[in-house]
């Protein structure tokens, strides 16, 4: 009879098995249409126009948009361009808010740090608030489009005094990995510091490090995902971004319920496919996770100086303070919905809590809400405690004297051009302060056989989503009450059983002694 | 005191019997995995076949259900206060002393008071809850604001730490059947029974057993 209920059961296990397998039919259709290379329609080394010799970055401009005719307007319309977009924010109202205005956790804010930060803006001499940003002439169409890997830019966003602009412009077409590169790739003042999960190492990598840029794989260039439509970019990091839309998400390739398990596709309610694809971030060389600027302005024999860790990373800079690194970070989790709201300068400040540079909204029971992978990083920055407001230092440009903080070293003269530039009172007394940002991981996918397993998640110890509370986990969550008298249940079952058998024994040996 | 070989347990009653209690020892070692008690299949494959032997199981209380009703079987449970308080001091103090078992098992009669009452709560209560918080727990789909949307029921705690409370109760429970089968005619003899139908049963008093059992279903 057992044997028979044994072999049904076996029966339905075999059955259970089968779900998983599946198809995955779906990768290789994607496979198939991403392995077609685009060849450029045009030739550019073949246009007159371009063969006469430039005497300025600015004389470029105006070549492209004599075919392009209307392309630089869709730029200017661009946050390339702008630096900033018009958003909805949630008691705020509408705001126009983006790199222009924002301070961030690392170099803290560009107002007044123009000349270096232009480097990567998508224009010329972008150095102070006085921009044009309605000259067509001031657009950087080559910094996205150059093909030839030699085109670089310096201080006010212009173009190495060695780069040949004629042999660039001959030589232009989609963005390449190096173009996105150049600047989303060191963020922060170095590779890899702002985001751990995009750096140089994928301008040339394995599937292992990121499934979709191997070269061993798909070879996915940045923008086979982040596609562009007139020059609106899809995809955004919610450092500067704030509302739900232009979104470039895993879901535009492989759908909503990707997986042939439905039990997979039903975590696809809560989580997000980086949730689970992403275990680990900055797996080839280290992020920043941590940047305290109170220690910085330390001179030797009058000088600034740097002390590098064993990987060749500053753990020290006068002109920055400590920072610590880490390399294949597990991520923190946080419930995410897509909006986010962020320090405004101005914004009075709570002692004794991080400040949040950004908040991330988001929640259980929100049904927009899903647990995302997020690197937080954790700083302590310059702030005005009498007016308790954040302080956008001037960090750098001008001549010595002028107040930048990497020349000078004085705080107060930085703090009080920095606070100028952006309109804001400084009370002429300045302190440190803990901030917190948080930055969604969404590159270096892993294969699937190196996804996050159930029991990562699933575990009473250790859990990767042991912070987020206001739902229960199988397998994180029990009830105490219920732990504790369903083990005194089971003991008590156990020990009352052997102590009847014993009981029983004894008296039997008693009885058949008597 | 001469003994009878009588067919006891009959074959359907026996396959319902050991394939639940497969079913459950099975349910117990895959579900305390999902909950996170210990790891040893594997949290995926715990949960894969915790929910495939839940379907097994759903079938065969259908089954068995049937069988009950069909049969008369269910007479078996109707619980009686006569020669309860017997039954309980006997496992209390009788059986100690080598006294006779209280009540007499018979075709008709195959429980005692005590094991009428515990396996009517099992069935009515026990089963029912572990059943229905499974299946809870089985169609329980995340909050969405559109989509599946099957049982919208916010939050999983409550059906979860009920299944859990039940499955405690229910793994004590098979705790202390298993041994209390050792408390028959001698040690083995409710387990051969459960196997082979077949139990040798003490004549005596016989009729008196089969009177009060008649008498019972009156």
């Amino acid at each position: 009879m057992a044997l028979v209920a044994g072999a049904i059961f076996a029966v339905l296990l075999v059955g259970s098995l089968k779900r998983q397998t599946g198809r995955s039919d779906q990768v290789q259709d994607l496979k198939r249409a991403y392995a077609r290379k685009h060849v450029p329609s045009v030739d550019h080394k073949k246009f007159a126009v371009l063969q006469k010799k430039f005497a300025s970055a600015h004389d470029v401009t105006p070549v492209c948009i004599s075919c392009h005719t209307e392309r630089h307007k869709e730029v200017m319309a661009s946050t390339h361009w702008n630096w900033s977009r018009e958003v909805y924010l949630p008691g705020r109202g509408i705001r126009t808010i983006g790199k222009k205005n924002l301070l961030n956790n690392f170099c803290i804010g560009v107002s007044s740090n123009l000349q270096g930060c232009s480097k990567c803006h998508a224009g010329y001499e972008y150095v102070d608030n006085g921009f044009d940003f309605t000259d067509a002439r001031n657009v950087d169409c080559l910094v996205c489009h150059d093909n030839s890997g030699t085109y670089t830019k310096t201080t006010a966003g212009m173009p190495s005094p060695n780069v040949d602009l004629n042999f660039v412009s001959q030589r232009v077409g989609l963005p390449q990995r190096a173009n996105c590169g150049t600047c989303h790739f060191f963020g922060g003042g170095g590779n890899n510091v702002k985001h751990g999960d995009l750096e140089q190492a994928l301008m040339s990598t394995s599937r292992d490090v990121d499934v979709h840029m191997g070269t061993d794989g798909s070879d996915l260039d940045c923008v086979a995902c982040h596609t562009g439509k007139n020059h609106k970019m899809l995809g955004k990091m919610y450092s500067v971004s704030s509302m739900n839309r232009d979104r470039s998400t895993c879901e535009q390739c492989h759908g909503a319920t990707p997986h042939a398990d439905s039990l997979l596709n039903e975590h696809t309610v809560k989580l997000a496919c980086q949730t689970c694809h992403i275990p680990v971030y900055a797996k080839v060389n280290e992020t920043k996770m941590a940047w305290d600027w109170s220690t910085a302005g330390k001179l030797r024999d009058g000088k600034p100086y740097e002390v590098e860790d064993a990987d060749g990373n500053p753990t020290y800079a006068s002109i920055k303070g400590n920072f610590i690194w880490r390399k294949n970070v597990r991520p923190e989790y946080i419930f995410f919905n897509g909006t986010a709201d962020h320090y405004l300068v101005g914004d009075t400040v709570q002692t004794g809590v991080p400040v949040r540079m950004n908040t991330l909204h988001g929640s259980y029971d929100d049904p927009n809400s899903k647990i995302i992978p997020v690197k937080i990083h954790r700083a302590k920055q310059i702030y005005d405690p009498i007016n308790k407001i954040l302080i956008q230092p001037k960090l750098s440009g001008g001549k010595k004297g002028d107040g930048a903080f990497w020349q000078d070293f004085d705080w107060n003269t930085s703090a009080a051009a920095g606070m100028k530039s952006v309109g804001l009172p400084y009370s002429g007394q300045y302190a440190f302060i803990d901030t917190v940002m948080y930055w969604p991981v969404n590159h270096m996918v892993a294969t699937k056989e190196k996804t996050v397993a159930c029991v990562e998640c699933h575990a009473k110890h250790n859990s990767r989503l042991a912070g987020l509370d206001g739902f229960y986990m199988p397998g994180r969550d029990r009830n105490s009450a219920i732990e504790w008298l369903g083990s005194l249940a089971l003991l008590g079952a156990l020990a009352g059983a052997l102590l009847h058998a014993a009981a029983r024994i004894v008296m039997s040996w008693r009885r058949r002694a008597a | 005191m001469s003994a009878n070989r009588i067919y006891v347990y009959k074959a359907f009653g026996r396959f319902w019997h050991w394939t639940q209690a497969i079913l459950i020892l099975f349910l117990a070692l895959t579900g305390f995995e999902v909950h996170g008690s210990y790891q040893f299949l594997g949290y995926r494959q715990a949960v894969l076949y915790h929910s495939t032997a839940a379907v097994a199981l759903l079938a065969l209380i259908a089954f068995a259900i049937f069988w009950h009703f069909t049969t008369g079987e269910w007479r078996q449970y109707l619980p009686t206060r006569q020669m309860l308080r017997a039954q309980v001091d006997y496992y209390l103090i009788g059986i100690f002393h080598d006294a006779p078992h209280p009540t007499k098992k018979t075709p008709l009669s195959k429980l005692n008071p005590l094991q009428k009452l515990v396996y009517l709560a099992l069935k009515i209560m026990a089963i029912p809850v572990m059943v229905l918080s499974g299946l809870f727990y089985m169609f329980f789909r995340y909050p969405q604001s559109n989509g599946i949307g099957t049982l919208n029921l916010g939050h999983l705690e409550r059906i979860a730490l009920v299944h859990t409370a039940g499955a405690f109760f229910l793994v004590s429970f098979v705790i202390a059947h298993v041994y209390l089968i050792t408390t028959g005619r001698t040690p083995v003899s409710n387990l051969k029974a459960m196997i082979t139908g077949y139990e040798d049963l003490e004549d005596e008093h016989e009729e008196v057993a089969v009177a009060a059992a008649i008498e019972e279903h009156a």
